[in-house]
């Protein structure tokens, strides 16, 4: 059977299973519908353009996994950032692992979405947030459909979080093949300062699909720091979702990390509803073999003096192939606005490939927008200078991709975070420089 | 001080009316209106064209038939009707005339208000003129000159019958029949056109030029261009058009296919300021066009264009760098008022080793317009070394304009070096300022700053058309350009 019937006939079950009198019964089976119309993307949408997904769908997904298995906290230690103290939310398989996590409702709620959607008392906030600002494309509607579990996550007013939140999937490969759509939502209330970090990881070589949809609401001056950590194995495939609606002088940023998974696919959207918002999203992309990876983002510039920022970078070996899609859209109204988008590749190999499609939609006549967009190879003069200095190639190569990432991990605020995607760079470009980048 | 602010020019710029907009009332043999199989036949018939391209014609039918109009441009506009359009229409005083004495008063008065008096244009310029009134050649000038060194330069129909050979050879090679919705109309009932052939090692001494216009009310244009630079050879081409004043929609979808063998040179210019429609939106024409040109080895293609006019432009000027160290072109301006909405760019397909290409775009935007840049640089598997360079510069003129970018991007050679820029902006308050405090007035000096912002692409064009092209600015953004 097909992937698309399987879901649509596997929905119904899905309703019996969770509460059909549940407030979001109505949404759920409007999505469902989006989906059964719509059916998966194809390369015909201008969006898919240069990503298919038929390598990916071919699979006889299981989508509700019958059995659970426990996962050892040591072995899977090295997917934690595990230096540092933090909140964690961990899935295994799509189902809560109470054990390896670590949650809390003193005074801030990091907990889960199936309780928030269940719950009398998170009423209010599934009313005014659920599905409030996701598209309603075919994916993410497939995601709403079986919207159940996920990460829920909402910090009060003026709350700086003392640590950060990991959220991490864990698939075990009890399944011959796993669909996995967990669905977050993270509100951010006034004044409130939150650190995330995000991951996605399967622990054997069976097929997995994730179709992850997390809505963000940054409310007035809230601060918000989201990390992406993408480094999956090479038969893990994952299509990510994030929705940002961000009110006055909040700021938010996205950083994605994509180094593994056979396909990756982010959608990246920021909702400006406000004046003096920043919106930033960086991202450093290094893929080899066949893998495919496909940033889509979009900023939507509504109200006046608001600035975003986007700077990715990729790096593409092998028969890897990478996407970028990046739009900026400035309404009439939203004067003064700042909006810069920088995208630069290296293909490293003959058969890699990059199509980049920075876009600007611009209606608003006082406005500095720019985009720069460059495909091209390591300074071979640069190699020259440190061969000849006595670095060999391999490292001397390593040490200008590093530097070419770097205006993106200069950023990052954790530095736990940064030391440990320096090492998986390393590992990446497979020398060790023997000294901390 | 001069208190002419940019609001003023906005309300200048709305209320300019069209200064070309006339409509010359010459007898016209036109056919009935709407599309079938007799109707291609017909236009062949009347064009006393070989079987072979009767076939060819309805060969480009049958495919157009099969095909959906595109939608996927930046661009709002109600579909012409293709069965309401009289596919030909030519002059009724037909025979080509030795001298311009000969030609009717009535026409030559419509040249004199478009300001290209032939006569003139000969003895300043030395430009060979190639005049298209509807779809068919009344004047060509210069052809002895020119047949002295072996160049052809005719209206399409007569190297149908006089060159057979050359044409069977090349037309459709680059534009192919089933290419797109308006190509394939185009390949099925295009009326004339030019065709330019130019020998091995022979260098054209004076620029080429056409001017075309749509006279008759509810007639489509279709236009035909085959433009062949044998070896070595190198050729400058121009081409210019005006339309007159007409309420309803007039659809131009022309086709131009250019052809550089081996180290050949092609410079092709545009100017294109054909009716845009009224300040409220009404009429105006559709500018459809389908042109692109193949390199060869260490051939160079470089098209320059001006856009002014037409309510909707949707053209794409490209290059296919086929052989070896060949190079490609692109400088346009493209200059949107009131309700015209432009979605133009180009296409650079690098194929061979160490091809460059050169993409220089500005927009200027006023009104309510929208001015699109849409382009793709596509790097092939075998095309090492290759280049590009990309600039797109956006200008907007008050806050109900709209500017947008879409560069496509497609690298598939790790040896490829491929740069892209753009960025928007308005004209500085502190530009102004500056100009102002200066003793330069608001008006002049907002001519000096859209000058310097279309600057790169002026100086691309050949010298008789840079003067023409700033007319057109002129006439597009009255009282700002001088």
């Amino acid at each position: 059977m097909e992937l698309k019937e399987k879901l649509i006939s596997s929905f119904l079950a899905f309703e019996n299973e969770v509460d059909l009198d549940s407030r979001v019964h109505d949404v759920r089976s409007e999505a469902i519908k989006v989906f059964e119309n719509e059916g998966f993307p194809s390369k015909k949408d201008e969006a898919w353009k240069y990503t298919s997904l038929n390598s990916v769908l071919k699979h006889d997904y299981s989508v509700f996994p019958k059995h659970e298995k426990n996962v050892e906290y040591n072995d899977v230690k090295k997917y934690f950032i595990h230096e540092i103290d933090s909140y964690k939310i961990v899935f295994i398989d799509g189902k809560y692992s109470s054990h390896l996590s670590e949650t809390t409702h003193d005074g801030i709620d990091v907990c889960l979405m199936s309780s928030a959607l269940n719950k009398p008392k998170y009423q209010l906030i599934i009313d005014n947030y659920f599905n409030k600002i996701a598209t309603k494309d075919s994916l993410s509607s497939l995601n709403t459909a079986f919207s159940r579990e996920g990460a829920y996550i909402q910090i009060p007013k003026n709350k700086m979080v003392d640590k950060p939140i990991q959220i991490i999937h864990f698939s075990t490969g009890n399944e011959a093949a796993l669909m996995n759509q967990p669905r977050n939502l993270i509100v951010v209330n006034e004044n409130s300062h939150v650190q995330i970090i995000e991951r996605h990881q399967s622990l054997t070589d069976n097929p997995v699909l994730t179709n992850s949809v997390t809505e963000i609401f940054a409310n007035k001056r809230a601060i918000v720091d989201y990390y992406k950590i993408q480094n999956d194995n090479q038969n893990a495939s994952l299509i990510d979702s994030t929705f940002i609606n961000q009110k006055q002088e909040s700021f938010c940023s996205v950083h994605t990390f994509s180094f593994g998974g056979k396909l990756t696919r982010n959608n990246l959207e920021f909702y400006q509803n406000g004046e003096r918002i920043d919106s930033t999203m960086k991202g450093v992309t290094i893929i080899g073999n066949k893998q495919h990876v496909d940033h889509n983002t979009l900023v939507h510039h509504i109200e006046p003096n608001c600035e975003s920022h986007q700077d990715y970078k990729g790096i593409y070996d092998d028969s890897s192939t990478g996407v970028f899609n990046g739009k900026v859209l400035v309404n009439k109204e939203a004067q003064k606005t700042n909006a810069f988008q920088a995208n630069n590749n290296i293909l490293v190999s003959d058969k890699a490939s990059i199509n980049t499609k920075p876009q600007l939609e611009i209606f608003a006549d006082d406005v500095k927008c720019s985009h720069g967009c460059t495909i091209g190879q390591l300074d071979e003069s640069a190699l020259f200078y440190m061969q000849s200095r006595g670095i060999p190639k391999k490292e001397a190569k390593a040490l200008l991709m590093y530097a070419f990432s770097n205006n993106v991990l200069s950023s990052v605020k954790i530095p736990e975070i940064k030391q440990r995607i320096n090492k998986i760079i390393a590992a990446k470009l497979g020398v060790n420089i023997g000294f901390d980048l | 001080m001069n208190k002419y602010t940019e609001d003023d020019l906005r309300e200048e710029l709305k209320t300019k009316e069209y200064e070309y907009g006339f409509f010359t009332d010459i007898e016209s043999e036109t056919f009935p209106i709407g599309l079938n199989e007799d109707v291609v036949k017909a236009i062949s018939i009347k064009k006393e064209e070989p079987e072979w391209m009767t076939e060819w014609r309805l060969e480009a039918f049958r495919a157009w038939k099969e095909m959906i109009e595109p939608e996927w441009a930046n661009v709002n506009y109600e579909k012409p009707d293709f069965q309401a359009i009289s596919y030909y229409s030519a002059p009724n005083t037909k025979p080509k005339y030795d001298s311009l004495d000969e030609v009717d008063p009535e026409l030559l008065d419509t040249f004199k208000k478009l300001g290209i008096s032939i006569d003139e244009q000969k003895k300043l310029a030395g430009v060979a003129m190639d005049i298209v009134i509807d779809s068919v050649s009344v004047a060509t000038s210069f052809k002895e000159t020119l047949a002295e060194k072996g160049i052809i330069f005719c209206p399409i129909s007569e190297a149908i019958r006089d060159y057979p050979d050359l044409v069977k050879k090349y037309i459709g090679t680059v534009v192919p029949q089933k290419d797109n919705f308006y190509a394939a109309l185009n390949s099925a009932v295009f009326s004339d056109g030019s065709f330019c052939y130019i020998p091995k090692g022979v260098r054209c001494p004076m620029e080429l030029s056409t001017y075309f216009r749509i006279n008759q009310g509810g007639t489509g244009q279709f236009e035909r261009t085959l433009l062949i630079a044998d070896e070595d050879s190198y050729v400058s081409y121009l081409e210019g058009c005006t339309a007159p004043s007409r309420d309803e929609n007039q659809l131009h979808a022309a086709v131009v296919e250019l052809i550089a063998l081996d180290g050949a040179e092609i410079k092709y210019s545009t100017v294109q300021n054909w009716y845009p429609g009224n300040a409220e939106g009404k009429g105006g024409v559709f500018n459809f066009v389908t042109k692109r040109g193949i390199c060869e080895k260490n051939a160079k293609i470089s098209w320059t264009q001006v856009e002014t006019g037409s309510a909707v432009t949707w053209k794409y000027p490209s290059c296919i760098l086929k052989g070896d160290n060949s190079v490609g072109e692109f400088y346009s301006i493209a200059v949107t008022n009131n309700f015209q909405q432009a979605d133009t760019g180009t296409k650079m397909i690098h194929l061979g080793k160490n091809t460059k290409s050169t993409i220089i775009s500005k927009g200027i935007s006023a009104g309510k317009s929208q001015n699109s840049y849409r382009g793709l640089v596509k790097i092939g598997p075998h095309a090492e070394n290759a280049r590009n360079f990309s600039q797109c510069d956006s200008l907007l003129m008050g806050n109900e304009c709209g500017a947008h970018t879409f560069p496509y991007i497609e690298a598939k050679n790790k040896s490829a070096q491929i740069e892209h820029e753009a960025t928007t902006s308005k004209i500085g308050e502190d530009q102004l300022f500056y100009c102002n405090q200066r003793g330069i007035d608001t008006e002049k000096a907002i001519a000096l700053i859209v000058n310097g912002f279309s600057k790169d692409v002026l100086n691309k064009l050949p010298m008789e058309f840079a003067i023409e092209a700033q007319k057109l600015l002129e006439i597009s953004l009255e009282g700002s350009v001088g």
